[in-house]
């Protein structure tokens, strides 16, 4: 019986020939990442050990992303706690304001992910990085303190799900609208401690920016990790970027899977998540009149440049709607540069949006766009809980950058063919 | 070890931003933390929960976001453990590395109801309802969790490593 390519990485990681769903393995880790929420409780753990260094200062990763630039004191207090850690252990890879991103945007940007990694983040959606053919999972900040001080973590080999995506995409269907179709299938926790496998035709036509977002919300089904194959798309991407040498791991033809889930892509509208749990889906055709009051371009899941382009596409020409705050972010500062270059700051201004610097801020309800009670925003993120984005009784509805553009534009959420 | 405490009872898919609102992470104070557990949910659970009382709930409890943030006010704010139908993977990894309890019983967490008195025993992992007599079996641990779980997490079981590399 052949390994799926989660197997091979995490095996070739524990140094075994071959491992099997539901083993208990030690594996190593080429990276370990933290932020200002997580990290903070690392260190703490890590600093109780009593050992002076991490196990490698080029592979352990300090992103403050979430609460900066730093919301309020307490929020600064954290981030210095990451700095001062960060200058204590000489790490290569902190990035404070100015050239910090949205982590999950950031890393694989920076070359610092490469594929066949196994990396741990003590953020749910490090999972992004499997779309470079890498095993990334999230984990709380005890497994990144011991990941600091050992430079291993243990894991329980997935099962896997295959999931194959065939047919042409219908306009204006991307990564998100296949990730949330999927969750919309198989519920939030249908793909509950596994690997989920994306394969098939619409998948190798998918650039890598729509790849990032797929495997991005692999939590949001549940999933251990989400993984993409290695192709001459991945490869082009890393080529220039990687810091590391790579290793290509590919499913072989007999591998085991839990179940294979086909998907007819022809089919497939734009897609949005209403309240409060990315699995309620509705084609776009079924959502009828939802009026909003803030859109969001944004987050380690639509933060990127392709997010940008497509947004600006629809906005070009158009203002947004008066009772609608529109916020763009882009993901890190070398996104936010190239959407300078490309004209695409001078579309969004035009439209009367507002261009913020790289942040999770608003997706996790930290700050730059916070939602009062009853308020509702239609946004490019990853989650719509309760309480997600500001007020326990906001409502949050997730979509692809494409549909929010045309929502910002509307005042209501709105297909992007709608836009004329 | 024997637990015993009155339940709270919670339905299917509790996020961790519910367990713990992001807008409180600003610290990772325990206390702090234990202030705004299931805020969102329950507004009244912080001040009315008592020392030792036990979270029942549905399926795939604690999913979202990573956050340790959200065993760790479960566990500060006096609640002596979680039985639920199933766990996300993440709670379920943070709540063993911390030492919060956790026991997965579909069947209690279906039976047992709000202010019910529920007594579990830790080693056996079986559940007993006080209230109304019945008697439910956890899945046990598998052994390696359970050597985390006797060293009494996952640092614990670091620094021996560590030290026995010296």
């Amino acid at each position: 019986m052949g390994m799926t390519i989660t197997e091979k990485i995490l095996a070739e990681h524990a140094g075994l020939e071959k491992v099997e769903p539901g083993q208990l393995i030690n594996a190593k880790l080429d990276i370990v990442l933290g932020n200002d929420i997580t990290a903070p409780v690392a260190i703490k753990e890590f600093k109780k050990l009593g050992l002076e260094k991490v196990f490698d200062k080029e592979r352990v990763c300090l992103v403050p992303d979430h609460f900066t630039p730093n919301k309020d004191i307490k929020s600064a207090e954290q981030a210095k706690m990451l700095r001062e850690f960060a200058r204590e252990q000489d790490l290569t890879n902190y990035f404070d304001v100015g050239q910090m991103g949205v982590e999950h945007c950031l890393l694989p940007e920076q070359g610092i992910v490469v594929p066949g990694d196994v990396v741990i983040g003590a953020d749910s959606h490090t999972c992004t990085y499997g779309a470079l053919g890498a095993f990334a999972t999230g984990v709380g900040s005890t497994d990144m303190a011991a990941g600091m001080a050992t430079g291993e973590a243990w894991f329980k080999v997935p099962e896997s799900i295959k999931f194959v995506y065939y047919g042409k995409l219908q306009p204006y269907v991307g990564g998100k609208d296949l990730i949330l179709h999927t969750i919309g299938d198989i519920g939030v926790d249908g793909a509950r401690y596994m690997a989920m496998e994306f394969t098939g035709e619409a998948i190798s036509g998918l650039s890598m920016d729509n790849r990032f977002t797929m495997c991005n919300m692999a939590i949001e089904a549940g999933g251990k990790n989400g993984i993409i194959h290695f192709d001459e798309i991945t490869e082009a991407y890393v080529k220039n970027r990687a810091k590391r040498t790579w290793k290509v791991f590919q499913s072989d033809a007999d591998a085991k899977y839990a179940q294979v889930i086909e998907y007819d892509c022809s089919k497939i509208e734009p897609q949005v998540a209403f309240p409060h749990l990315p699995e309620n889906t509705k084609p776009i055709s079924q959502v009828g009149n939802v009026t909003i009051d803030q859109v969001v371009i944004g987050s380690c899941t639509n933060g990127r440049m392709e997010d940008l382009r497509v947004a600006a596409s629809i906005l070009k020409g158009h203002k947004v709607h008066k009772e609608i705050r529109l916020i763009v972010i882009p993901g890190t500062q070398e996104i936010y540069r190239q959407a300078m270059h490309e004209g695409l700051f001078d579309i969004f201004l035009d439209a009367g949006a507002a261009i913020s610097t790289p942040t999770c801020g608003p997706c996790l309800g930290g700050h730059m766009g916070i939602l009062a009670k009853g308020e509702r925003a239609l946004s490019t993120t990853n989650r719509n809980f309760v309480g997600r984005m500001g007020h326990p009784e906001s409502e949050v509805y997730l979509a692809s950058p494409a549909v929010a553009a045309a929502s910002a534009v509307l005042g209501r959420i709105a297909a992007p063919w709608e836009v004329k | 070890m024997k637990l015993e405490g009155k339940t709270w009872k919670f339905g299917n898919d509790v996020d961790t931003d519910v367990i713990i609102p992001a807008r409180y992470l600003n610290t990772s104070s325990p206390e702090e933390l234990a202030r705004h557990c299931m805020e969102d949910a329950d507004p009244s659970f912080s001040s009315k929960v008592q020392p030792g009382d036990i979270i029942v709930a549905g399926k795939n409890f604690g999913c979202g976001s990573s956050r340790e943030h959200a065993p760790i006010a479960i566990k500060a704010s006096g609640v002596a453990a979680v039985i639920a139908h199933s766990f996300a993977r993440i709670f379920y990894r943070n709540s063993i590395n911390i030492g919060l309890p956790i026991f997965e019983s579909p069947e209690a967490a279906e039976r047992v109801e709000a202010g019910h008195q529920v007594a579990i025993d830790t080693e056996s992992g079986q559940i007993k309802n006080l209230t109304t007599g019945e008697i439910f079996q956890a899945q046990p641990f598998p052994s390696f969790m359970q050597e985390l779980i006797e060293a009494g997490g996952l640092m614990n079981y670091v620094a021996k490593k560590v030290k026995g590399n010296a």
